[in-house]
């Protein structure tokens, strides 16, 4: 078998071309949801109770934005990562809760493409830089962030 | 007096250890991070990460755990002390998070959370903002995450 005529229909390293976008959601954001995550792991008024959530600078119950960002991933898994080579991701450069997550929000985005190069330390490997942003049914961006993400290269995924 | 008076800056804070099992990586990935090294051990065993490991939004999100856990600590401490607890508000986001490492299933994380900076803004000025560096480590003492945050306190 010749690696180099075989194609892979997932979304490899090649594919992921400067300024080419990658739609997400859209993902219902319930209540239940939010104090379930709340519970387990930000167990803060805000994020439990809409009585607390009211009274505060958040003015109503509002998701923990680890859970934003906990959901952001599901929505790139579901956007991309799983149809693609992903080999993981070292990090987020930078992350912004913009507005509160609302109990009813239902949350869109889209990741963009800000540049690409092969790993010199992996080869078959290479790292696709994204800047994302999260909207809420408004359009009001809720969240942005930036990060790279590793993703095999073609030929390589095909010889796997 | 100011809610941020009650910061320490440099002052190192311990927020204790969690121990990743392997049926909470999976129920957590299954949710917010289905790919197969977080919910397959089988599958996790043949990736680049040899073994079942976990989302790094979850090693955030204990991280969160402890952080809300030690806070009740130190309220308390500051309490002992005839000192009032200031009021925590939200955080307006994180830079810098890097997972250094996998959280493997079985690994305990010491997680550690290093006031840096706490001051007074123009814009809201009723709120001030803390700004921290945190990390875990592992039980090999190997660094797996680390990232700066910050979280506006009531002045």
């Amino acid at each position: 078998m010749n690696n180099r005529t075989i194609q892979t229909d997932k979304l490899a390293f090649e594919d992921f071309e400067p300024g080419r976008q990658f739609p997400l959601g859209p993902y219902p954001v319930s209540a239940e949801e939010i104090v379930a995550f709340a519970s387990e792991f930000d167990p803060q008024p805000m994020h439990l109770d809409e009585e607390a959530g009211k009274a505060s600078i958040l003015s109503g119950l509002s998701a923990s934005g680890w859970h934003t960002c906990a959901i952001v991933m599901r929505m790139f898994i579901d956007g991309y990562i799983a149809n693609s080579t992903s080999q993981g991701a070292p990090g987020v450069d930078n992350c912004k809760w913009i507005r509160p997550v609302r109990a009813g929000d239902t949350l869109s985005g889209t990741s963009t493409v800000v540049s690409a190069r092969p790993l010199q330390s992996r080869p078959g490997v290479g790292a696709v830089q994204f800047r994302h942003e999260i909207v809420n049914q408004d359009g009001k961006v809720v969240c942005t962030s930036e990060n790279s993400g590793f993703f095999a290269t073609r030929n390589r995924e095909a010889g796997a | 007096m100011s809610g941020l008076d009650a910061f320490d800056i440099g002052r190192r804070n311990d927020l204790g250890t969690h121990r990743f099992t392997a049926e909470e990586i999976i129920a957590f990935a299954r949710k917010f991070d289905p790919q197969p090294f977080h919910i397959d051990a089988a599958a996790a065993a043949g990736s680049m990460f040899g073994g079942l490991c976990a989302s790094g939004w979850h090693t955030t999100a204990v991280w969160m755990k402890k952080n809300v856990e030690f806070r009740d600590r130190w309220h308390d401490e500051l309490k002992a002390n005839g000192k009032s607890p200031p009021e925590i508000g939200p955080s307006p986001g994180f830079r810098n998070l890097r997972w250094h490492k996998p959280v493997y299933a079985g690994d305990t994380i010491q997680f550690f959370n290093t006031w840096l900076s706490a001051r007074r803004r123009e814009r809201k000025p009723e709120w001030g903002i803390v700004e921290s560096h945190s990390e875990g480590f592992n039980q090999n003492g190997e660094k797996v995450i680390s990232f700066d945050s910050a979280v506006l306190v009531r002045i």
